[in-house]
């Protein structure tokens, strides 16, 4: 069901990754993801594993849970297994049939993605997962700050974006209940080639349009009833603030993308599966 | 038509964190041409219980029958079983998508598979049934006010001409006549039609004002199953799992604990007024 | 300037009227001369079917909406000036239909915060303001919980404290239980009872529930536009028909009440709770 999705969500718990600053979570998963791409060597890989499964582990945040967010995404990620290992062309020929060609490079290239893909994915989610979505905002607000002064408004942006975390899942319950009242309607979802489905998907989507612009509207003047004017002159229930373990968080995270770069630098150790 | 649950089972996403079981061990008969409601409070599978029903979410257990025929057998054609068996939601409003009121109630008709002069025969029918009037045929379904968008919701559902018409809170967020009005429309397509209705409400009073028989739902479980003065005479155990009786039964029995000698089954204004004044006028004629 | 908590005076709202192509074709008056007058720390009701522009009187008590003829005051505020917009919503605050709908924050202590928040308040005062409206209406222990896992009753009590956190002098509530099942109803209309008990703030309950007015100290029915009744509860349920041409109702206990004096039992009208009802049976045995 579509309420199964559980990425971008927050998995409450008590733990040391949940109560680090956001700022660092947010800073640091870039830091992660920037790592992964930097390098290619199975020793840097080995040294993100651990990394990661170490951030997992402190985030107390099931296993089980962090995979199933991978669903959505496996689509894509066939998607790119398959496109690099056929389109790769490089190395040796490893299987040839047909018109189809796997060469080494292929292979590699693909499983490399895969593999960046993947953790990827599970590197955010575990950020998503620790960081409550008005954590998240407040943490992109404070280090986008300095944009303000280009004109951007980032504080609208926050609040824009933690409001849209906030109903993804009323929203998601919603397009269910209203799918089933279609199908109580004789409505079919499952038959038909593209263009009858993509027709099909009307007398889902106005309805979710017209309720989601109620919605919109009805939330923005609680909002405003609740004194709610822009970002001026107003405090914080829970503002941010760097403490030891923050710092701490940074300084292992820099020195891990230090290590893994300089493995896949200096230590020409290439150990491909083949 | 007549239903038939056998030892339904319904469990929610087994095998992970959220595993609840949604329905326990379910069992009923509903003939032709009853007037079932079903009450339970939040939560108490009356829900999901109404949409396996019509096959939109399939037992983990146990088997439902439409006349006689077990629909989860292979081949079973599921989308006929939604025409049959109409289901109108909680809110049905929602399910509103068509510029016009008329093309909007089509669309069930129209999935049958109907003659575009059929689906306009049928809807304009559906219409006349759930009292809608007709200068607004041609109007944004999105314009009109709450109690006509759910007339025009119910009709989608009835333009399909179901044989049993399943009404999940009809009357949520209603004006008090707006409601009467609704459930009236309802009580005389029943009696006009000879259709099974099977109405889930929270409201005691209203359910006791129109059902035949109540169906109580608790915690997945069938509780209760009567006509309305043999259930609320449980008033007790209601009141336990946070459901009550009609305010009138609570009268009477309350009159029949200060020593009036009156049966305290009554469960509608109408009819608890009869025994207070049959009581009355007994105590006269004794005196 | 009056000393009411609200305070209106030939109040009209009016708002275009369009057709089909979206050009204006005429105006619609939702409020039609209303007067009315509220003292501080009194409960008062209003009834009306919907569309008999209840709500739309209620949007005008905290300034969301503003009169197009006649006035408003709240606390001696009058909502036309633009100035004390914020002082007005502050001093009356206001909850609404869908518990959905007006809950902003991801977690149930950041939503009751954001009015605080809003309002400029020190940090530290925030979490004392959180806690104790949390307490208030009896949601603490669901502190940290994300608002998606509540029920709609939990909902619309998160939703009052949100509103008793920002210190209004007068609470507005549009139709707080339209939405909810009997038990959730019942969970918010307890809640606003403590809070009167407990922090002598004016209540106005926007409803067409009866049996949620039966306490209230004055009792107004709106319909098209006009107050067309107003009195105590009793003085209101006394005139079944009457609501009843104003597509109310009337609680069953009433109505049974009515039904046996039909009959010619000599009873008192405006009968509104089940123990009176029964004492008076019993007088007549």
């Amino acid at each position: 069901m579509i309420r199964d999705i559980t990425i971008g969500q927050y998995y409450p718990a008590e733990s040391r990754i949940h109560r680090l600053d956001p700022r660092v979570k947010i800073v640091c998963t870039l830091l992660f993801i920037v790592s992964l791409f930097i390098q290619n060597s199975l020793l840097g890989y080995a040294i993100a594993t651990v990394y990661m499964g170490t951030v997992i582990r402190l985030s107390k945040v099931p296993f089980k849970y962090i995979v199933k967010g991978l669903k959505p995404v496996v689509i894509l990620l066939l998607f790119t297994v398959v496109m690099n290992l056929f389109l790769t062309k490089s190395g040796g020929t490893l299987v040839h049939f047909w018109i189809f060609t796997i060469t080494e490079g292929g292979l590699r290239t693909s499983v490399l993605m895969a593999v960046r893909l993947i953790y990827l994915v599970v590197g955010s989610s575990v950020m998503t997962f620790t960081t409550s979505p008005n954590g998240l905002t407040d943490g992109m607000e404070k280090l986008l700050h300095p944009l303000n002064r280009l004109g951007v408004p980032v504080h609208e942006v926050a609040m824009m974006m933690s409001i849209a975390l906030r109903f993804i899942p009323i929203l998601l319950e919603e397009t269910d209940k209203i799918m089933k009242a279609q199908q109580a309607r004789g409505a079919d979802f499952e038959s038909g080639n593209i263009i009858q489905r993509a027709k099909s998907m009307v007398p889902i989507l106005v309805p979710l349009f017209v309720s989601a612009f109620r919605r919109a509207n009805d939330l923005a003047m609680a909002m405003e009833a609740r004194c709610y004017h822009g970002g001026e002159g107003r405090t914080k229930m829970k503002p941010l603030k760097y403490h030891g373990r923050d710092r701490a968080a940074y300084l292992l995270t820099v020195f891990y993308v230090v290590v893994v770069f300089a493995a896949g630098r200096f230590i020409p150790f290439r150990l491909w599966i083949f | 038509m007549s239903i038939t649950l056998e030892h339904v089972n319904y469990i929610y996403s087994p095998g992970t964190a959220y595993e609840k079981q949604a329905l326990k061990d379910v069992s009923f008969y509903i003939p032709q041409g009853q007037f079932v409601g079903i009450i339970g409070h939040t939560g108490s599978g009356k829900s999901t219980l109404i949409q396996h029903l019509n096959g939109l979410v399939k037992a983990t257990s146990g088997s439902v029958l439409y006349e006689g025929k077990n629909i989860y057998d292979a081949g079973y054609d599921m989308r006929a079983l939604r025409t049959q068996v109409g289901l109108v939601f909680q809110y049905p409003e929602y399910q509103l998508f068509e510029a016009d009121v008329l093309s909007d109630v089509c669309f069930g008709p129209k999935n049958q598979g109907l003659s575009p002069e059929e689906c306009e025969k049928n809807a304009r029918e559906a219409l006349e049934l759930v009292g809608f009037p007709e200068k607004y045929y041609q109007h944004s379904p999105f314009e009109l006010s709450g109690g006509q968008k759910r007339r025009v919701a119910i009709a989608g559902v009835l333009a399909m001409k179901p044989k049993v018409l399943i009404l999940d809170e009809p009357t949520a967020g209603l004006d008090p006549k707006g409601r009467d009005e609704i459930l009236d429309q309802v009580e005389k397509l029943h009696r006009e039609t000879g259709m099974t209705v099977v109405l889930v409400s929270h409201s005691m009073e209203d359910i006791a004002r129109y059902v035949e028989r109540i169906i109580v739902m608790n915690r997945g479980e069938k509780m209760l199953d009567g006509t309305p003065g043999e259930v609320f005479r449980h008033y007790k155990e209601l009141e336990q799992v946070g459901l009550a009786a009609p305010q009138v039964t609570y009268v009477m029995h309350d009159l029949k604990e200060r020593g009036f000698d009156l049966s305290p089954d009554a469960t509608t204004i109408e009819e608890a007024a009869d025994e207070v004044m049959r009581c009355m006028e007994k105590r006269q004629t004794r005196s | 300037m009056p000393a009411e908590m609200i305070h209106a005076e030939k109040l009209v709202y009016e708002y275009d009227k369009r057709d089909e192509e979206g050009n204006i074709i005429g105006a619609e008056r939702a409020i039609d001369g209303v007067d009315i007058d509220i003292p501080q720390g009194s409960f008062v009701a209003v009834l009306g079917h919907n569309g008999s522009g209840k709500s739309t009187l209620a949007k005008h008590m905290n300034a969301i909406l503003t009169p197009t003829g006649g006035a408003v005051w709240v606390d001696g505020k009058d909502t036309r000036d633009a100035a004390l917009l914020w002082d007005i919503r502050q001093t009356a605050g206001m909850v609404f239909q869908n518990p959905d709908n007006q809950i902003i924050g991801t977690v149930v202590e950041e939503d009751v915060g954001f009015g605080p928040e809003n309002l400029g308040v020190p940090t530290e005062e925030i979490w004392q303001r959180v806690e104790e409206s949390l307490k208030a209406v009896g949601m603490l222990e669901r502190r940290k919980d994300s608002p998606n896992k509540l029920s709609g009753g939990q909902k619309q009590r998160v939703a009052i404290a949100g509103v008793l956190a920002m210190e209004p002098k007068c609470i507005v509530l549009d139709e707080p239980t339209a939405m909810l099942d009997p038990n959730g109803r019942r969970e918010v209309i307890r809640a606003v009872e403590k809070l009167r008990e407990k922090k002598h703030v004016t209540v106005i309950l926007i409803t067409h529930y009866m049996e949620e007015v039966i306490d209230a100290d004055q009792v107004f029915v709106m319909d098209g536009g006009h107050i067309v009744m107003h009195g105590t509860p009793r003085e209101i349920f006394s005139r079944v028909d009457e609501l009843k041409a104003y597509r109310m109702d009337v609680p069953q206990v009433t109505m049974l009440a009515e039904a046996l004096r039909k009959r010619g039992l000599a009873l008192e009208p405006g009968i509104l709770r089940r123990e009176e009802l029964v004492e008076a049976l019993c007088r007549l045995r």
